[in-house]
């Protein structure tokens, strides 16, 4: 009986998808299939399955693994305390706040913060050791593609941890429970889904990074988006910048197959 | 719920009083189509004090509007949807753009100016008799260096890059033509080459570069030189000015191998509405005065010789940014290598990235 | 209510350290006399000055605000009512298949989803401008929203709709009282990713706008190649005190309200 709202809800969302996802889907797959001089070919699926573009898919996904757990990491506790926090909505809200500044301006003032001759190194110095390279290392990259990340994965696991029902965690604890019993029986289970759309709305952008691995790695991590920004904008090679595309869906369609719910149904009729 | 309804007509009344003000700033320019034009430029590249002595000059409306690659301008152009009446392109654009058929010829007799451009810099190859456009700023590119981190090496040669005290040291600007385009400067071929044997040899030896690059990276090479992150860099020259100016430490060569000469030059894009308010544009922007006014504001290299009259002596006899004649005709300028060679480029540049780990 | 132990409170002050560096360095060398974001030389406060004279950059900041607030808003309705829809898919095969769908566009790098969408808009004939840029904004918003309000919806305990419903409640009161005020939170975080996201944008706008209009995105990337003035640290910096003296405000004059109405029930 609940069907029809149900069906009148998606209405606008499917059309969406309609206009702004299989248009573009369509258009990049009819690139895909262009070479240089519009001649209709399988080259670049070829091209795909060179070493040079393997070697980039994976570093694009031991990156993007790095980045989605580094942040995971960072987040989770970031999430658990700002819940227990007095004026929780607003510490929520100025989580967010900084991702609003303009990016590439962030980007300059990383670069300044880790340079030779920056905050960071002149702290390490007063303690007597000599200035470390920091810029163009994995190090840099990762951080601060994490830092990027952050506010992304900090909401939804706020908002599973927060109707949390305390007395589940006094019910357990009291019941004999250690802290960290509580937290993987009881906390962690009730938090899952959180946790994985944060990984989702992490790890699927953080494989299609660009720009930063120029301004911070300097070229010295090479990812899908930056091969897919480079055939676009330099090379001007439409076809072989959307197969890259093509590949990037589909593992984007692959991952989401591992982490999509598996039970039946929804629970909202 | 009660929270969402109040949010929502928050944001809306807040949407409408912004745009009630962003209106009534605007207003002021009046937005009769006939008297506008459109300039399509890289941002920071126009001193905007001469943007409102033309629109005073000529009545004319000026909307300024900004790229920030080649590529992605020629993209806006082609697709139309917007009148650009001026677009500032890179040499090697133009003859791609001509290809597309996406340039307007230029009418001379309304632009009488251009008699103050040095012959030097016009009825070059990528564009004869200037038929679709004018020099706006010209460069080089070659390396800057910190004369204090680098010993006695005064980059007067290209090899002077792989030599060994430079390891890690060396900043790359992230562009297949300029690095490549070295890599076979740096062996006496063209850098315009077309020969795989050439290329593939320029490649190797750029590989064997790999050791000193420190970095390679776009646009932000600027701070980074300032703050002497690196000791040398390779990059245009106004890039170099701009470093300089804020790093009197750095010096810029361009190695006697030769190199790139580059030009940022003026076109009507094939999208103009506005031809006549066009050419007086081009007109104005090539007036010794406001070249001169230019080139001090953006600080690059001006081909406006009269303008040059009126410039600090000492900007325009340094032959770091003003090349003599003789140190010129070193240099070659870009040419349109056509879809599989630019092509054949980047692959060879990704293959070098990939060699540095 | 647990108390937060001292080393917790150390971890939440060195995250917010850290996410409020870069934007503090910003703002310091906006202060700068010196041209650029190097060597301090002294202060001033010219580039301030810059900002309120140069109406063309004010006008672009009013239309990026405008921009976001609008497309956040209605990504924020389409992509929960999508929510919604997609939990009642009782296909799993369909589900997933929609949320596939769903994401390609947060997969996609920018320069293609601003390219497909020139083409498209052109093809269309929508003038690029202020709709165009609008559109393209919630087109990629969207997904976003899906993202956070689907948790929520999942995570509703579905005895609270038969209860509901036992009790004679009609769909639309379900809607209303029960599911909305429920994934609330999650329609919140939607909101104000989305507000990210369009925010930070700058290659889908660079594609999309035309006619003038432009973000203040386009403005700050395109000036990478001659150097970011420090007018723009400066509009950044206004911007951000602004927002945090916004929200702080809000939040304490709406808190303070609804404790006085709780206090009269």
């Amino acid at each position: 009986m609940q069907t029809k709202t149900s069906k009148s809800a998606l209405f606008p969302y499917v059309l969406w998808i309609a206009l702004f996802v299989i248009a573009p889907i369509a258009l990049v797959v009819y690139y895909s299939l262009l070479d240089l001089h519009g001649n209709f070919t399988l080259d670049n699926y070829k091209a795909f399955f060179t070493s040079v573009y393997l070697k980039m898919t994976l570093s694009s996904f031991w990156y993007a693994f790095l980045i989605t757990f580094f942040t995971l990491l960072i987040s989770y506790p970031t999430a658990y305390f700002l819940t227990k926090t007095k004026h929780k909505q607003l510490w929520l809200l100025l989580i967010i706040i900084p991702s609003w500044i303009n990016l590439l301006l962030k980007t300059y003032a990383f670069i300044g913060i880790f340079g030779l001759y920056g905050p960071i190194n002149a702290f390490i110095e007063v303690f007597g050791f000599d200035p470390q390279q920091m810029l163009f290392t994995d190090l840099s990259f990762v951080f601060v593609s994490v830092y990027i990340f952050i506010p992304f994965m900090i909401l939804p696991i706020f908002n599973s941890l927060d109707r949390l029902n305390p007395t589940l965690i006094y019910a357990a604890r009291d019941l004999g429970a250690s802290a960290i019993t509580t937290f993987r029986r009881v906390v962690l289970p009730l938090t899952l889904d959180g946790v994985k759309s944060g990984i989702q709305v992490v790890f699927i952008p953080a494989l299609s990074l660009f720009m930063i691995t120029r301004l911070i790695a300097g070229n010295r991590v090479i990812t899908l988006g930056t091969a897919i920004e480079q055939q676009f904008l330099v090379t001007q090679n439409w076809g072989m910048g959307s197969t890259i595309a093509v590949f990037l869906i589909l593992f984007m369609v692959i991952i989401m197959l591992i982490t999509g719910q598996k039970d039946k149904g929804g629970r909202v009729r | 719920m009660k929270q969402l309804i109040q949010a929502t007509i928050a944001i809306l009344v807040v949407s409408a009083l912004l745009m009630y003000a962003a209106n009534a700033m605007s207003a002021g320019g009046g937005k009769s189509g006939k008297n506008t034009l459109t300039i399509f430029n890289w941002g920071e590249y126009i001193d905007p004090d001469l943007l409102k002595q033309f629109e005073k000059e000529t009545g004319i409306h000026v909307v300024y509007e900004t790229f920030d690659s080649n590529e992605a301008m020629m993209t806006k152009i082609q697709q139309g949807g917007t009148a650009y009446d001026i677009a500032v392109p890179s040499e090697y654009m133009i003859e791609k753009m001509k290809e597309e058929d996406l340039l307007i010829p230029l009418d001379k007799t309304k632009i009488p100016n251009i008699k103050n451009i040095d012959p030097y810099f016009l009825d070059l190859p990528f564009d004869d008799n200037n038929k679709y456009s004018v020099p706006y700023f010209w460069g080089t590119v070659g390396i800057v260096y910190n004369p204090s981190l680098v010993g006695d090496l005064d980059f007067s040669s290209w090899e002077d890059l792989w030599d060994s005290s430079l390891k890690r040291k060396v900043f790359l600007v992230d562009g297949a033509r300029e690095v490549i385009g070295m890599g076979l400067n740096s062996l006496g071929y063209s850098l315009n080459s077309l020969n795989d044997d050439e290329l593939r040899e320029a490649t190797d030896k750029l590989i064997t570069l790999a050791p000193n690059v420190k970095a390679i990276i776009g646009d932000e090479i600027t701070p980074l030189m300032i703050n002497n992150e690196a000791a040398v860099a390779l990059t245009w020259s106004g890039q170099a000015a701009d470093m300089m100016y804020e790093n009197e430490e750095l010096d810029f060569a361009v190695p006697e191998e030769g190199s790139n000469l580059w030009f940022d030059n003026m076109v009507i894009p094939k999208t103009s509405k506005n031809m006549e308010g066009a050419h007086a544009f081009i007109n104005f922007m090539l007036d010794a005065d406001s070249a001169a006014t230019n080139a001090d504001y953006v600080g690059y290299s001006t081909p406006n010789i009269a303008a040059m009259d009126l410039m600090d002596e000492e900007v325009v006899t340094d032959e770091r940014y003003y090349p003599s004649e003789q140190q010129r005709d070193t240099l070659e300028v870009y040419k349109n290598l056509g879809p599989d060679y630019l092509g054949k480029y980047n692959e060879l540049f990704l293959e070098f990235k990939m060699s540095i780990r | 209510m647990t108390k937060l132990s001292t080393s917790a409170k150390v971890y939440l002050a060195m995250v917010f350290i850290v996410l409020y560096a870069p934007i503090l360095y910003l703002v310091f060398y906006s202060f700068n006399s010196g041209g650029s974001m190097n060597n301090f030389e002294s202060f001033t406060l010219e580039h301030y000055k810059a900002v309120f004279e140069d109406s063309r950059l004010l006008v672009i900041l009013i239309n990026t605000v405008i921009v976001a607030l609008l497309s956040a808003l209605i990504s924020t309705i389409i992509g929960t009512l999508g929510a919604i829809g997609i939990v009642t898919v009782k296909d799993a095969k369909m589900r997933n298949t929609l949320l596939s769908l769903n994401n390609v566009l947060i997969v996609s790098p920018d320069v293609i989803i601003g390219a497909s969408f020139l083409i498209l808009f052109t093809m269309v004939g929508i003038k690029l401008g202020f709709a165009s840029v609008l559109l393209a904004h919630v087109a990629f918003s969207v997904p976003i929203v899906v993202l956070m309000v689907l948790p929520k919806l999942l995570e509703m305990n579905k005895s609270l709709i038969d209860a509901a419903l036992d009790l004679g409640a009609t769909k639309k009161d379900i809607m209303m009282r029960v599911i909305l005020p429920y994934i609330q939170p999650g329609i919140f975080a939607g909101f104000f990713l989305a507000l990210t996201y369009s925010l930070d944008d700058f290659a889908v706008t660079f594609f999309v706008t035309g006619n003038g209009f432009s973000t203040l995105s386009v403005e700050i990337y395109s000036m990478a190649r001659a150097g970011i003035s420090l007018t723009v640290n400066a509009i950044s910096g206004l911007v951000f005190f602004v927002t945090v003296f916004v929200v702080i405000g809000y939040y304490f004059i709406t808190s303070r309200a609804s404790k006085r109405t709780e206090g009269q029930q």
